[in-house]
């Protein structure tokens, strides 16, 4: 069955290719495509300067798009949302930001093994600037952090705990909820990542109750350049500004400055309001497939890929055996065959999969592999972009000259 | 099933069976080559006297472009001089650029199986891996 899913996206719509590396960022579909060049054509001009009829519209449509994000959400009021470039420049921020205000030495940041780099690399970093230290929280072989292991890891000197809500490698779904109730039994601020679960599930930021999240529009159906930082109020006011420049700040004298109300504090320069635009249109089109026929798209898909790997001769999956733990990634290895090999046979077949240590070295080092190669799945995927995965998958060893 | 991969049968061949992968305890020069991408890491090890590449071998991990490449090169250049083997490398660099002539292709012998490689960038740091490992090696003695 060919999902009828595919002709809303132009590049699948015209091309062969078979894409499984969502992961990685997402197709676009042309609504999104055409709402970011119906901002250009209709409502362009600098947001929050002019004194004329345009600028008051792109304000207003930039200013609508974060309201959808917040309602998107479920976040309290729209000033908790910062628009950003991309959950990377988004965890940077907050560790900065955060890191500055909160952390001193022999503070501890307790970081999941999990991470991907963008959630791992700014914390050492805050480390390094505030005499901190980076505590790992270590996983199970199938991708499960317990209860006893994170009372365990996290002590009253923890100040900020940082979790990734699905992992990119794993595909597994952290208990976040539980996680941020202890980390602020501690008095620990909570800051989680949502780069591979906001474009998958329902996301509430509020039941969650972590204090920061973080996610991509790229990999959400939206163009790349633009992301979202969600933060408590409290904790945003509390911050001082990331990047300093135009239109975040309510005065400037010689000596300093008043900083804008947030989240504009954190806006600094011409923002991508285009992007905002189009990233708000990309929320309407999840909204209007909505997440039940997404997750039940990508589970019966994740199903039917891991069953047909399991008949492969010499593939193994990384993390869960279960494919309701997978939420649409999975991660594997081939005996014999690098994973760049496994891609580039892959690919002479068009099909796109992402393959290396996918930027969290330190996880794959804990599972004790080198790397791997990664399908992952969107809402235009279907049950022939799995088959053919599948057969072009079990070519493979003999291609490379095995006998099975 | 049949596809256009330039993974054919003298690649997969080195890959598998590769003559040249074991240790060299009587190497003179010895060095270490990484590419960050595949991860690829290689310890190429050559035996030169008077001028000449008497004996050599890699030893490390990487995907099957890298490993075989390393392979056809020490193939190609042991028992030839240094400034022959450099040369090779000067042609193997210049087929993965795409600017060779077909009479220096010929000089490459095994190694043009991986002429291909030039239409996909994102492997061409595995076959040139061994090949950057042995100029920098060569290079340094003079």
């Amino acid at each position: 069955m060919r999902a009828d899913r595919k002709k809303d996206f132009p590049l699948l719509r015209d091309n062969s290719i078979v894409y499984l590396d969502t992961a990685a960022t997402s197709q676009k579909p042309e609504c999104v495509l055409k709402a970011e060049s119906e901002f250009y054509e209709k409502y362009n001009a600098n947001p929050f300067r002019g004194i004329h009829e345009l600028g008051e519209m792109a304000t207003e449509k930039y200013e609508e798009a974060r309201q959808t994000v917040q309602e998107f959400i479920h976040a309290k009021e729209p000033e908790e949302i910062v628009f950003v470039r991309n959950a990377t420049e988004a965890l940077n921020l907050v560790a900065y930001s955060l890191g500055s205000e909160i952390l001193k030495p022999g503070d501890e940041i307790l970081v999941s093994i999990m991470e991907h780099h963008s959630n791992l690399l700014p914390w050492q970093q805050a480390a390094k600037r505030t005499g901190a230290k980076v505590v790992y929280l270590e996983c199970t072989q199938d991708g499960h952090f317990t209860e006893e292991a994170f009372q365990k890891a996290i002590s009253d000197h923890t100040k900020i705990v940082a979790m990734t809500h699905v992992s990119n490698v794993l595909g597994c779904k952290n208990d976040l909820k539980t996680f941020a109730k202890i980390a602020h039994e501690h008095g620990a601020v909570f800051v989680a990542d949502g780069a591979q679960s906001v474009p998958h599930m329902s996301v509430d930021v509020q039941d969650l109750d972590v204090d920061f999240l973080s996610f991509s529009g790229h990999k959400m159906f939206a163009p790349m350049g633009i992301g979202v930082l969600y933060g408590k109020r409290a904790l945003l006011e509390k911050m001082p500004p990331f990047l300093c420049g135009g239109e975040m700040i309510d005065s400037v004298t010689r000596e300093g400055a008043v900083w804008a109300e947030v989240p504009h504090k954190f806006e600094a320069g011409t923002v991508n309001a285009a992007g905002a635009c189009a990233l708000a249109e990309a929320i309407r089109y999840i909204e209007k497939i909505g997440f039940d026929t997404v997750e039940e798209t990508e589970s019966r898909l994740t199903k039917l890929a891991m069953e047909g790997m399991k008949q492969i001769h010499g593939v193994h999956v990384v993390g869960s055996p279960k494919a309701e733990d997978h939420h649409g990634i999975i991660t594997f290895t081939l005996d014999g065959v690098h994973p760049h090999d496994v891609a580039s046979i892959l690919d002479a077949d068009h099909i796109a999969v992402r393959a290396g240590h996918h930027c969290a070295q330190p996880l794959l080092k804990h599972l004790g592999i080198s790397s791997a190669t990664r399908l992952s799945l969107g809402i235009y995927n279907d049950e022939e972009d799995i088959h053919a995965f599948l057969k072009s998958l079990a070519e493979i060893r003999r291609q490379m000259g095995y006998a099975e | 099933m049949q596809n256009k991969t330039f993974y054919n049968e003298i690649l997969t061949e080195h890959n598998l069976h590769p003559e040249h992968k074991h240790a060299l305890d009587d190497a003179n020069l010895v060095l270490e080559g990484v590419n960050p991408s595949c991860g690829d890491d290689i310890w190429l090890k050559l035996k030169v006297e008077n001028d000449i590449v008497v004996d050599g071998a890699f030893e490390g991990d990487g995907c099957a472009i890298s490993q075989a490449s390393a392979d056809i090169m020490l193939d190609l250049v042991i028992g030839k001089t240094k400034d022959e083997a450099l040369k090779l490398a000067d042609l193997f660099l210049k087929m993965i650029k795409g600017t060779v002539t077909d009479e220096e292709l010929e000089e490459l012998e095994e190694a043009s199986v991986l002429q291909d490689i030039s239409h996909m960038p994102a492997r061409v740091k595995c076959a040139v891996l061994g090949w950057h490992t042995m100029q920098e090696m060569l290079d340094e003695k003079d």
